[in-house]
């Protein structure tokens, strides 16, 4: 207990919470300016954005339906990067996981919860394999992961674009698939909601509707498990310790006995599989379905900003899995109402990630600030 | 000796303060070179030798104090102007790159060039093969650095400083990397400069060498300054005293014990290095329980590949490594640590020796981690890391005792302890010791020294490979020299002639 | 006899127009990741640029101030960059990653101001002109469709883009710049030591790698199209990162990689109009798979530049 309270303030003083909560306002601030400089007014743009999270229960489902598999990618680089590599194939791993599940969801007859297992489980370990081919390339033949990945992004895309093609799988001329069983759904009362009972019973409850109005599921429920797994592995397990040793110093790990190889492939494998999840509980719980890809979605990359601004920490994801689901469904908002470029919330991003990569910079404003306050 | 012009000030450090932060690595120094003097500036590792030298030569700003060259005043922002004022710096580390030729690194920075911004390389390697020859610096200038000897790229190095006019010249613990012939060659071209009127630094920690070529000796101890003599009017002996602030005795008292059995034999090894050449080249080695045995010899004839082939960090290519009777050869750094009970202390202690982001009570687990009491079945147990980091601090003198502070935050001193208490504690039959005392302050390799001997009295085997002669001779039993690879002859300890052994190292026969 | 030789100047001809836009971009990490700072944001720049690049040709009417443009806009993020990593030694991957999300923001941001809220812009009235275009056609000098106008009658972007490569080779390995910009990648301490600003040297690489990048993205948007869109620029950058790692961090080396990855596009284009009995998206996935493979095969553990993604602080304060 001592020790957690010690380590806490530690971070405090080491500035990594400092650093981020900084990066965060300043994420801010220059996007409003960057709002009044093509003429709107930023206190209004964020009071927008702000209603558009909170104003309504149903808002507020959004964002967390948005933020769920934001956290998991998210969890996926900062797994993969605590072993020091960079898993920009987050997004290639999703979209396996997503094609993986959708067709587990089609094909399979099972009953309800085993469908739902077969389906993520196999997700799960299509897109492991497919994270865990980057960290075998660069174990065995010493390939950077940052490019690798990136060729399985698009590997992976047309690989789904391809599978949609299929008769017996994709709707012809819709350019999607087929909705994959209820029995593989893990909405929340999905069903239930629709039948004249639930409709009934609903219009009483009027708070309760508005909130199942959104595709409420399961998935953030195992966004909060994974997260909790990522960082109870990472932190109390002996793989944890392996792969943490092998991000650190990989010469230094090797000489202690573990195997540098295996943990980058161990590692890379834990990510994909993540993402992969990811992919699987949107295509259960909200799309039911995949559709053609013209261009990345993003879910991946997006997720490398989570897991820069949330500190590379299983907490840390969820909680910058939230800061960006919320920004992105509250930031379409000033779209509507007031014809402002909802792309500034993409500027803001980078804007904090800019910070994020520059704690020299972030201490020496708070160091200069410290002194003028002294003197 | 006799060039000292003491009518001509070629360089004067006045009251020189450098700060980092809270931290005082100069605190007002003072020093003077007179023009055609050798002057060496004394002082243990982290005393702030290199800082002041750094000073001098523009890569840092004195937080206070004056600089005169040649009696004017200077202000050194950068080595730019030092050059212009003809300062020029040989560093420890080489600063050569490693993929352009002799040349190319000479000219660099102050290029010859035709039109265009055009280089001249012709008219480069034309200018370098003249200074070479004027001061008896022999280079190729085409040669790539990275195919050269040390001894070439230090030359190389002073060529870099002559190119540039120097008339005063900084030299960096030149000696460290080189063997003893090139160390007799590097004194005669010390003698070719001062004797053309330039003035020589040398940044050192070892007396004999001052003894040898300097003039007149700054001893620095903390940063601060401590004293200026004249080499010829004081002993080795004042020289250790002034610099360590104590008297100190060299010698390491050793008890008498007898050999024990065979614990490890190398037969006919060939392990190659990073570019395939063959750096360990058909090595036999025997190494007995009970017994120091040192690996003397220089930098790069093989002892990195040999320590990382023995631990299963390289692959052998040929030949055996037999434990007791048992052939160990290529098991995993796993097996030989776990199972062979080999140990080993690594060379560079941030590299291979610790994960510096990770506490120190991390750092001490890190062969451990997978066994009870540490561990079990995968789920960490912190109460006992902890609890066992404590203990290791407190046996083995880690300073500061707090066991959660990050590795990265311990002096130089205060990691290798953690890391002689992670092997030691690993309770090894055979403990392999690369460089264990380098960077160190003498207090602290003395107890590096008093470390390896106990090991030895419990009877362990225990491999030191040093590129010091003198720690070798002070602590091993037996003494190996390695040349090229190879091993070219054994020599017991207490019958160890520091000439012979010099002879051997430079690949000669005794 | 006459048909293959017009698919093979078919292949050629959309194999050089695929590979110039990556070729500007490659060379321009070439240059950065010599100078030593990692460059992974080449994506938002050309993004960027290519909107920039657009925008610009569609209200001036003048493709050549859009691709002038498009360099600077590509620069500026070049700037940010430099700032990051150069002055406050910021980790370089995530400054990279940065770039990319400013990049595509400020694109679409400013797209949608002054593209009445869309997210591309309108066609651009004239496109990169093909400076050899007076040589073909009836009673020319060669005839039109025919070999040499397929392969040669190409957009002067496509010739400059050669022109850059040649100048890159020239300035790395022939001049007193180029040789201390190697020194700054291989060995920083060793440059700063004789008194070369790697601070200089760096800030002028990268923002020249931003510069490069910004006009890899208008040699698309208003050579290759004529328009930028939101899907123009997918992945481009990251290819043209891939194509520089396997061409090993020289010019030349990075050309001949974007010709192999464009002339695998090229292949899969052609394929497709011929009506090959293999999936377009399968056909898609080519160039992807061709990359791991080289990568794979033989330039997995080239040598980077030695000091590449290190942080160079002089211990100063």
């Amino acid at each position: 207990m001592s020790r957690l309270s010690v380590s806490l303030k530690e971070k405090f003083l080491n500035g990594a919470l400092s650093i981020t909560l900084m990066s965060v306002l300043f994420g801010f601030l220059l996007g409003g300016i960057i709002m009044l400089l093509a003429g709107f007014n930023p206190l209004e743009a964020y009071w927008v954005i702000i209603k558009g999270i909170f104003s309504r229960p149903k808002y507020v489902s959004y964002v967390i339906i948005y933020s769920t598999p934001l956290i998991i990618t998210g969890l996926s680089v900062a797994f993969a990067l605590r072993t020091g590599l960079f898993n920009i194939g987050a997004e290639g791993q999703y979209i396996m996981g997503a094609l993986a599940a959708a067709a587990a969801g089609y094909y399979l007859k099972l009953p309800m919860v085993l469908h739902v297992l077969a389906a993520v489980g196999l997700a799960v370990l299509v897109a492991a394999f497919w994270g865990g081919l980057a960290g075998w390339f660069k174990a065995r033949f010493g390939v950077n992961e940052v490019i690798s990945t990136i060729m399985l992004n698009w590997t992976a895309l047309y690989i789904s674009n391809w599978a949609i093609t299929i008769e017996s799988f994709g709707r012809q001329g819709t350019g999607k698939t087929y909705a994959i069983q209820p029995s593989a759904h893990i909405d929340i009362v999905g069903q239930w909601k629709r039948t004249p009972e639930g409709i009934a019973f609903l219009r009483e409850h009027p708070m309760l509707w508005d909130i199942l109005k959104s595709p409420v599921n399961l998935g953030f429920i195992f966004a909060l498990l994974l997260a909790a797994l990522v960082w109870y592995i990472l932190n109390k397990t002996t793989l944890g310790y392996e792969l943490r040793a092998v991000g650190h110093n990989p010469q230094a790990a090797e000489a202690g006995g573990i195997s540098v190889q295996r943990s980058m492939v161990v590692s890379m494998l834990i990510a994909g599989g993540l993402a992969g999840a990811a992919g699987a509980f949107q295509v259960l719980g909200v799309s039911h379905r995949i559709a053609t890809l013209a261009i990345m979605e993003g879910y991946g990359f997006d997720g490398i900003a989570v897991s820069l601004i949330g500190n590379n920490s299983g907490p840390g994801c969820v909680f910058a899995g939230l800061l960006f689901g919320a920004l992105k469904y509250g930031g379409s908002k000033i779209q509507d109402v007031m014809g402002a470029p909802t792309e500034v919330i993409n500027i803001m991003i980078g804007i904090i990630i800019f910070f994020v990569a520059m704690p020299k910079l972030i201490r020496m404003i708070l160091a200069y600030r410290k002194r003028r306050e002294q003197s | 000796m006799t060039s000292v012009d003491f009518t001509h000030k070629a360089v004067e450090m006045i009251d020189v303060v450098k700060k980092f932060g809270d931290f005082t690595a100069n605190d007002r120094i003072s020093l003077t070179v007179h023009r055609g003097e050798v002057h060496a500036l004394l002082g243990e590792n982290g005393a702030g030798k290199t800082t002041l030298m750094n000073c001098l030569y523009g890569l840092y700003r004195p937080t206070e104090g004056s600089i005169r060259v040649n009696g004017q005043e200077v202000v050194i922002s950068d080595p730019n102007v030092a050059i212009g004022h003809g300062i020029g710096m040989v560093h420890q580390h080489f600063k050569l790159v490693e993929p352009f030729t002799v040349a190319e690194n000479i000219v660099l920075g102050l290029e010859p060039t035709k039109a265009l911004g055009l280089l001249d390389l012709a008219e480069a390697q034309r200018q370098v093969a003249e200074i070479s020859e004027r001061y008896g610096l022999a280079v190729d200038p085409q040669a790539r650095i990275e195919d050269i000897s040390v001894g070439s790229q230090q030359r190389v190095e002073i060529l870099k400083a002559l190119y540039r006019g120097a008339e005063i010249l900084i030299l960096d613990e030149p000696t460290a990397v080189l063997t003893p012939r090139e160390i007799k060659e590097l004194i005669t071209i010390i003698d070719n400069l001062t004797s053309e009127g330039k003035s020589i630094i040398i940044i050192t920690h070892k007396l004999h060498e001052i003894k040898q070529v300097a003039d007149y000796c700054t001893i620095i101890r903390r940063g601060k300054f401590i004293d200026r003599v004249e080499v010829d009017k004081v002993s080795e002996h004042e020289l250790a005293a002034k610099m360590v602030g104590r008297d100190v005795s060299f010698s390491v008292t050793k008890n008498k014990v007898v050999r024990g059995d065979r614990a490890l034999a190398i037969e006919q090894l060939v392990v190659r290095d990073n570019r395939s050449i063959a750096a360990v080249d058909r090595l036999d080695l025997e190494l007995y329980h009970s017994e120091i045995l040192g690996i003397a010899g220089v930098d790069g004839n093989g002892q990195s590949e040999l320590v990382e082939a023995l631990m299963g960090l390289r692959p052998v290519e040929s030949g055996k490594v037999l434990l007791k009777e048992q052939d160990i050869t290529n098991h995993t750094p796993r097996r030989m640590i776990s199972d062979h009970r080999v140990c080993s202390i690594h060379e560079d202690r941030q590299k291979r020796g610790l994960v510096l982001e990770f506490d120190v009570a991390e750092n001490l687990i890190l062969e451990t981690y997978g066994r009870a009491p540490f561990s079990h079945r995968g789920v960490l147990d912190h109460g006992e890391i902890y609890r066992f980091g404590d203990q290791c601090a407190e046996n083995f003198d880690i300073r500061p005792r707090t066991t959660t502070q990050q590795a990265k935050a311990l002096s130089g001193g205060n990691q290798q302890k953690v890391i002689i208490a992670r092997e030691v504690s690993n309770n090894p039959d055979i403990l392999i010791a690369s460089q264990p005392t380098r960077g160190l302050d003498v207090g602290a390799i003395e107890y590096v020294h008093q470390a390896l001997l106990e090991q030895r009295d419990k009877g362990k085997a225990v491999l030191l490979i040093s590129f010091e002669l003198d720690e070798i001779i002070n602590v091993a039993d037996r003494i190996a020299v390695i040349f090229e690879g190879r091993i070219i002859g054994i020599v017991d300890g207490a019958e160890a002639d520091e000439n012979r052994i010099g002879l051997l190292m430079a690949g000669g026969t005794a | 006899m006459e048909s293959y030789v017009n698919d093979i100047a078919f292949i050629i001809g959309t194999t050089l127009m695929y590979s110039t836009p990556l070729v500007y971009a490659a060379v321009g990490g070439v240059i950065t990741e010599r100078s030593g700072i990692i460059n992974i944001g080449l994506e938002g720049m050309m993004y960027f640029g290519a909107f920039v690049g657009a925008a610009v040709a569609y209200f001036t009417g003048d493709p050549w101030m859009g691709f002038l443009c498009a360099g600077l806009a590509g620069a500026s993020l070049g700037l940010l960059h430099a700032i990051a990593t150069v002055s406050f030694s910021a980790e370089q991957i995530v400054s990279g990653i940065a770039i990319n999300f400013l990049g595509v923001g400020f694109a679409l941001f400013i797209s949608r101001l002054v593209f009445d809220g869309a997210t591309q812009t309108l066609t651009v009235p004239n496109k990169i002109p093909l400076p050899l275009d007076f040589l073909f056609g009836e009673g020319k000098l060669f005839v039109s469709a025919g070999f040499m106008d397929l392969v040669f009658n190409r957009f002067a972007t496509v010739y400059l883009a050669f022109l850059l490569v040649f100048v890159a080779w020239f300035v790395l390995y022939k001049t007193s710049l180029g040789m201390r910009l190697r020194a700054v990648g291989e060995h920083p301490e060793a440059a700063d030591s004789l008194g070369i600003s790697v601070f200089k040297i760096r800030y002028g690489a990268v923002i020249a790698s931003g510069f490069l990048a910004g006009l890899g993205g208008a040699a698309m948007s208003i050579a290759v199209v004529s328009r930028f869109s939101n899907t123009l620029i997918s992945g481009h950058g990251f290819i043209a990162l891939a194509a520089m790692i396997f061409g090993k961090w020289k010019p030349q080396g990075a050309l001949l990689a974007c010709l192999i990855f464009g002339g695998a596009k090229g292949l899969e284009i052609f394929m497709g109009a011929k009506g090959v009995p293999i999936p377009s998206s399968l056909l898609a996935t080519l160039p992807y798979i061709l990359t791991i493979v080289i990568l794979v095969g033989w330039v997995g553990r080239s040598q980077p530049p030695a000091s590449i993604g290190k942080i160079f602080d002089k211990g100063e304060n």
